[in-house]
């Protein structure tokens, strides 16, 4: 009996040990590709170079020390884990204690918008302008998608096409493309036009695709984006072809007594971005949580249940995608209008993937996370650009962002800012109930 | 006339895309097969085994021109490197990306997201480390006209396309039918909770999965490389048209891939003749779009687990 126990007891200690030293190996192996990832370039000539210049330089040491110390974290937080974990616990839980309140919410929501509003008159004209173009942009283009990725569970990886539809929309109506519209609009009225069209084009590319599995989806939008960004370039007798189209108006009001023009100085563009992003923010937040926002919450929990509780699943999810189009749309118009400059080059599908991060990183379904992640992840980098921080180079952005997309669904699944609900559902359905995503089909094409 | 001008000399080039689309192809075939997903890093699979044949031809080849049996032996050997190039990256990729994923069995978005994540680290990487202009795989052979059908020229770098994919093609077909581990993949694809009880290791199987599309991909790589040189972005245009070959052919059905890559090439090539190149890519979308639309099972119905 004692013999018994004893052999388990140390079959218990070797396979914690054992699993010590794997979790010690994946630490180690993930700071030298981060090594590998902040190092030197290499080249055609020279292709090892950027690897021996990274891993076989006394730099590699720290990364080495880096990965042993959070090894060490990980295992003290493993062995005395409800300690620590009942301190940070403390800690992290209090905005989830004080935020359900709603006043406190309220507050913390005016204060924000204060500082929105306030912070940008503080700034240098440089930050001004990446505020509008790098950061207010992408934030509204983020609380769009989270629509379709959050509410919905669609994976969209063209979004930027809607962006880029949005944008030559607002030059055809405004008369800046090789081809003339029926009447001229300033490119404030385009507004509409600009929006119907991404709309009408997210239905067009959604009806046949979402009722389908929903992987076909994500590829079919990936197609999509590469396939908009080629028309651009070769339809050259509409879209003014690779050279782009120049000289799209400013927008201007001229509305009984309200008159007023948008020039070139950034702010005033933040202020109307801010004012759709504020708008969105409260559309959004109320179609959650309004019949609409349910059907898509169903829909991604169990997509079978929803249908056979009479919600029309085919019909929400265009629904959400033609919502995230609109708002892609509205983004293209408002950044044509103001640059007053596009070419095919600026709608790459990488953009899509960049927004996708923004929106997973923030936490999907999360508007505040959304807007944080968005903020926070367009910043960043261009203040590593200012500040260069462990070899940080600008054109290896999309490494650091793969990797965030990675590293999120190893770990950290819900994102940074969790909506409660998607946290639980994924929690769920790891547990094996539910889905937490539409991706399987209404009309599954089963063999 | 367009489809008729000059029909069979782009019917032999659309035969030789649709080659490699089909071992691309494949690789997404198999990985659906045992985890009904569709891997979207398997174009970075591709663009590694591109990388992998250049290094050693490159440090092979140098100057030389090489001819005859010296030939057939660097193309071997670009192909070996383009495989094991390949395999090496799906491996890591099943690991990192995929294997923590299943074992929190995570919904299948965060699979979707995991591999695009994947995917743009790796070939950004790519990008950084072998620098981010395309190069040229210096040629393993003489290219010139081997023969004529019907007065079309039929290149040397056809004739070994259709080569290697063929005998890539019949050797997978016959492992996936014949071996043990091709009895282990289409346990799995049947029903993954019933092979495990059945004493099928499960993760053995999916990380086998992968490296045998990987060895594909990453052939595919080294093959189009020959041809349309090696850049740190190959991956994406094949790999989304391979995706439409797998879906033309009937998704997670080995020989609806094979057949789907070549319908796609010969149909994209002889398109071509009816618009500027440039809407090449453009024809493909419309097909896959239009697969989805009429037909989204394929031609050959979607049918995980059966050896053909």
């Amino acid at each position: 009996m004692s013999v018994s126990t004893s052999t388990a007891v140390a079959r218990i200690r070797s396979a914690r040990h054992s699993s010590d030293v794997r979790r010690l190996f994946a630490c180690v192996f993930g700071f030298l590709v981060l090594a590998v990832m902040t190092g030197p370039s290499g080249s055609n000539l020279a292709p090892t170079s950027g690897f021996t210049g990274s891993l076989l330089h006394p730099r590699v040491f720290v990364f080495i020390a880096l990965g042993v110390a959070l090894w060490a974290i990980i295992t003290a937080q493993h062995r005395w884990g409800e300690a620590i974990k009942h301190a940070s616990d403390h800690v992290t839980a209090l905005p989830r204690r004080v935020m359900p309140d709603r006043r406190v919410r309220l507050a913390f929501y005016a204060v924000l918008l204060a500082v929105a509003i306030v912070g940008p008159l503080h700034v240098n004209a440089f930050w001004q302008d990446v505020l509008v173009d790098q950061i207010g942009i992408y934030v509204l283009l983020a609380i769009g998608l989270n629509v379709v990725v959050g509410y919905a569970g669609l994976l969209d990886l063209g979004y930027i096409a809607f962006y880029a539809i949005g944008a030559y929309s607002t030059a055809f109506w405004t008369g800046a493309l090789p081809v003339h519209p029926p009447i001229v609009l300033n490119a404030f009225w385009a507004i509409p036009f600009a929006i119907a069209t991404a709309m009408l084009s997210g239905v067009l590319i959604g009806a046949p695709t979402l009722r389908l599995r929903g992987d076909y989806l994500a590829i079919v939008t990936l197609g999509f984006g590469e396939i908009i960004q080629i028309v651009a370039t070769n339809l050259q007798g509409v879209t003014g072809g690779a050279q782009g189209v120049i000289g799209i108006p400013h927008p201007a009001v001229n509305l009984l007594h309200v008159h007023y023009t948008w020039l070139i100085d950034p702010l005033p563009y933040y202020y109307l971005l801010l004012a759709f992003v504020v708008l969105g923010l409260i559309a959004y937040s109320f179609l959650e949580h309004s019949r609409v926002g349910r059907a898509w919450t169903a829909i991604r929990e169990d997509e079978v249940a929803a249908e056979s509780s009479g919600i029309n699943v085919l019909k929400y999810k265009i629904m959400a995608f033609a919502i995230g189009a609109s708002t892609s749309g509205f983004a293209g118009m408002l950044t044509a209008s103001k640059i007053s400059f596009i070419e095919p080059g600026d709608f790459t599908v990488q953009l899509s993937i960049l927004i996708l991060v923004l929106v997973i990183f923030g936490g999907m379904g999360s508007l505040l996370g959304a807007v944080v992640g968005a903020a926070f992840l367009q910043w960043f980098p261009w203040y590593l650009k200012e500040h260069p921080l462990f070899g940080f180079q600008p054109e290896d952005l999309y490494i650091y962002l793969g990797a965030i997309l990675v590293l999120t669904m190893i770990f950290r699944p819900e994102g940074m800012i969790p909506s409660r609900r998607r946290k639980r559902e994924i929690g769920l359905a790891e547990h094996g109930v539910g889905t937490a995503d539409a991706m399987s089909s209404s009309q599954a094409p089963v063999s | 006339m367009c489809f008729t001008q000059n029909f069979w000399s782009f019917f032999i080039g659309g035969i030789a895309n649709g080659f490699l689309y089909a071992l691309i192809a494949l690789g997404y075939t198999l990985v659906y097969g045992v985890l009904q997903l569709i891997n979207f890093a398997h174009s970075e699979v591709f663009m590694s085994g591109g990388f992998a044949g250049y290094f050693v031809l490159n440090a092979v080849i140098g100057n030389s021109q090489p001819r005859g049996l010296t030939s057939i032996g660097l193309i071997v050997l670009g192909t070996a490197a383009g495989a094991v190039g390949g395999a090496v990256v799906a491996y890591l990729l099943e690991r990192v990306a995929y294997r923590p994923l299943r074992r929190r069995k995570a919904p299948r978005l965060a699979f979707l997201i995991s591999a695009i994540g994947a995917s743009y680290f790796l070939y950004n990487l790519a990008g950084k480390e072998f620098g981010r202009n395309a190069v040229t795989i210096p040629a393993p052979y003489t290219n010139g006209t081997v023969f004529y059908i019907f007065g079309a020229q039929v290149q040397t770098y056809y004739v070994v396309i259709a080569i290697a994919a063929m005998i890539m093609l019949i050797v997978l077909d016959r492992i996936v039918a014949a071996t043990k581990l091709g009895r282990g993949i289409r346990a799995v694809a049947q029903d993954a909770e019933t092979a495990s009880l059945m004493g099928v290791n499960i993760d053995r199987v999916i990380a086998q999965t992968f490296i045998l599309g990987g060895i594909l991909g990453g052939a595919a790589g080294f093959l189009f490389g020959l041809n349309s040189g090696v850049v740190y972005t190959m991956g994406f245009t094949p790999a989304l048209k391979a995706f439409t070959a797998a879906v033309l052919g009937g998704i997670g059905n080995i020989r609806g891939a094979m057949l789907g890559g070549l319908l796609l090439g010969v149909f994209e090539n002889l398109g071509v003749t009816c618009a500027p190149t440039e809407w090449r890519d453009v024809i493909a979308f419309g097909i896959l779009v239009l697969v989805l639309i009429v037909r989204p099972t394929g031609i050959l119905g979607e049918r995980l687990g059966r050896s053909a």
